[in-house]
């Protein structure tokens, strides 16, 4: 996403709020239910996508952050990958294009591809009304879950979205 | 944007010596697109020449071209007026340092303007000028712009650039920026320099056959002439040509292949989702040959091939206001 938010022109205000991963069930030491032990993490890339990750099912749901979207403007086309693609963390795997520029989606993972968000094809502009949810862009299974401690969390992310 | 003066005798002859128009038949007040070009036919930039008579121009030429441009003008000009064609008089260059160029544009601009004027402009037609009492300034006004919608162009003296933008953005007016106008220009079907052109591509390769005067063709007295009118017989090698892509937009540098068998013939040189059209629209060159409108190419939007069909421009019908 990088280079695109740079070129953008509409200047998003850096005081605005970032919105932060609801909160998801914590594992509990004392949960009398094992089965239900799922930890639900969010991470941030610094080029601006975000990877919802279920550490029970190994799968790292991608999104861009609401930030990018805001500053890439009304969103016309969501180019993805195919599913069954194995990725490389940081390798291109589609685009988000708006008006104003078209941005690569680098892959914040690398895992294979298990799906993709069929409903971008007709409406596009969900990623701009539901970037981190309805408008995600691909479900990756991931092969190295380790690649996970490298991203931001949201703290961290939100102070360099303030830096840039 | 760079304004400048040209005043002398011979000023009419000098700039159609740097331009292939037809400056002689142009009427005082009026404008023209025109294109600087170098030895080679190659465009140097674009510009927008207004006659004040016979002796006197207006020219404004691209910003981003400045250095380049006042480089040619310089060297052009000591060579013309150390020669026997400056006999009838010598020209003078005045560079308008840190002159405003305000546009006004859009289907409410001239009834916005008309607000703040007594003059009449209903008949200020498209490619018109005059001087206009704005609110006690007394400003040169152009009817057109670069956007295909109606408007104006109004430079303004380095003192009062602040408070005239001020005044003609009040109220409906919205101050735009230049990517609104880049889609714009390309919704019109207008080029972009060191985009759409470059002094590797002549005028008759860009589309812009027109601007080179029928009088200018046959006396082949304008710089770069040699290159253009073999372009003009011969035709060109290459074309500018308008795309409409399916699926993903292209955008500058995407490759043109054809559609079978893959082979480059072209590329893009400006592209977008167009906002009035919902459709994927570009400019760019293409092989001679295959620049027929209707034309199905394939269009390489990283690595993906999208189906391209060669649509006539403008995209989006101006609406200049012609009286």
């Amino acid at each position: 996403m990088f280079s695109a938010l740079r070129q953008a022109s509409r200047s998003v205000s850096s005081t605005r709020a970032l919105r932060t991963p609801a909160s998801r069930p914590v594992a509990a030491a004392f949960t009398l239910r094992p089965l239900a032990r799922t930890l639900v993490t969010t991470k941030y890339t610094k080029d601006h996508e975000a990877v919802i990750y279920d550490d029970q099912k190994n799968i790292g749901k991608v999104t861009i952050t609401d930030y990018a979207q805001t500053s890439l403007g009304d969103v016309v086309f969501v180019e993805l990958p195919t599913t069954d693609t194995e990725v490389a963390q940081g390798e291109s795997i589609g685009a988000v294009e708006s008006v104003k520029a078209a941005s690569d989606i680098f892959s914040p993972v690398s895992g294979k591809v298990v799906a993709i968000n069929e409903e971008l094809g007709s409406q596009p502009s969900l990623v701009n009304k539901s970037p981190e949810d309805k408008g995600w862009l691909c479900e990756i299974e991931l092969s190295k879950p380790s690649e996970m401690d490298d991203l931001m969390s949201a703290g961290e992310y939100q102070a360099h979205c303030e830096e840039s | 944007m760079v304004q400048s003066n040209f005043r002398g005798a011979t000023a009419t002859a000098f700039l159609e010596w740097l331009t292939p128009s037809s400056l002689t038949s142009l009427s005082s007040y009026s404008s023209t697109l025109s294109v600087l070009l170098n030895e080679k036919g190659g465009i140097i930039d674009d510009t927008i020449i207004t006659k004040h008579a016979e002796d006197a121009y207006y020219v404004v030429t691209n910003a981003g071209r400045r250095e380049r441009d006042l480089a040619w003008f310089k060297q052009k000009l000591e060579e013309w007026n150390a020669s026997e064609r400056a006999a009838g008089g010598k020209v003078e260059h005045e560079v308008l340092e840190k002159w405003g160029l305000l546009a006004l544009q859009g289907p409410h601009a001239a009834e916005y303007l008309q607000g703040l004027t007594s003059f009449d402009l209903q008949g200020l037609t498209f490619g018109k000028s005059a001087f206009v009492p704005i609110e006690g300034f007394h400003l040169h006004v152009a009817r057109g712009g670069y956007t295909g919608e109606d408007g104006f162009e109004i430079s303004v003296p380095p003192a009062q650039t602040m408070e005239v933008a001020e005044l003609l953005s009040k109220s409906s007016v919205w101050l735009t920026g230049l990517g609104a106008r880049d889609s714009l220009r390309l919704e019109a079907g207008m080029c972009l320099y060191g985009h759409d052109l470059d002094e590797d591509t002549t005028p008759v390769e860009a589309a812009l056959s027109w601007v080179i005067g029928k009088d200018r063709r046959e006396a082949a007295d304008f710089i770069g002439a040699e290159g253009v009118l073999k372009h003009l017989k011969d035709g060109p090698p290459r074309r500018r040509v308008g795309l409409i892509i399916d699926g993903a937009p292209a955008r500058e540098g995407a490759k043109i292949l054809t559609p079978t068998d893959s082979e480059v013939i072209g590329q893009v040189t400006s592209g977008i989702p167009s906002p009035t059209l919902g459709k994927n629209i570009a400019m760019g060159y293409i092989k001679s040959g295959w620049h027929k409108k209707g034309t199905e190419v394939a269009v390489d939007v990283r690595g993906k091939l999208r189906k391209g069909v060669l649509t006539p421009m403008p995209f989006v019908k101006p609406r200049y206001w012609r009286g």
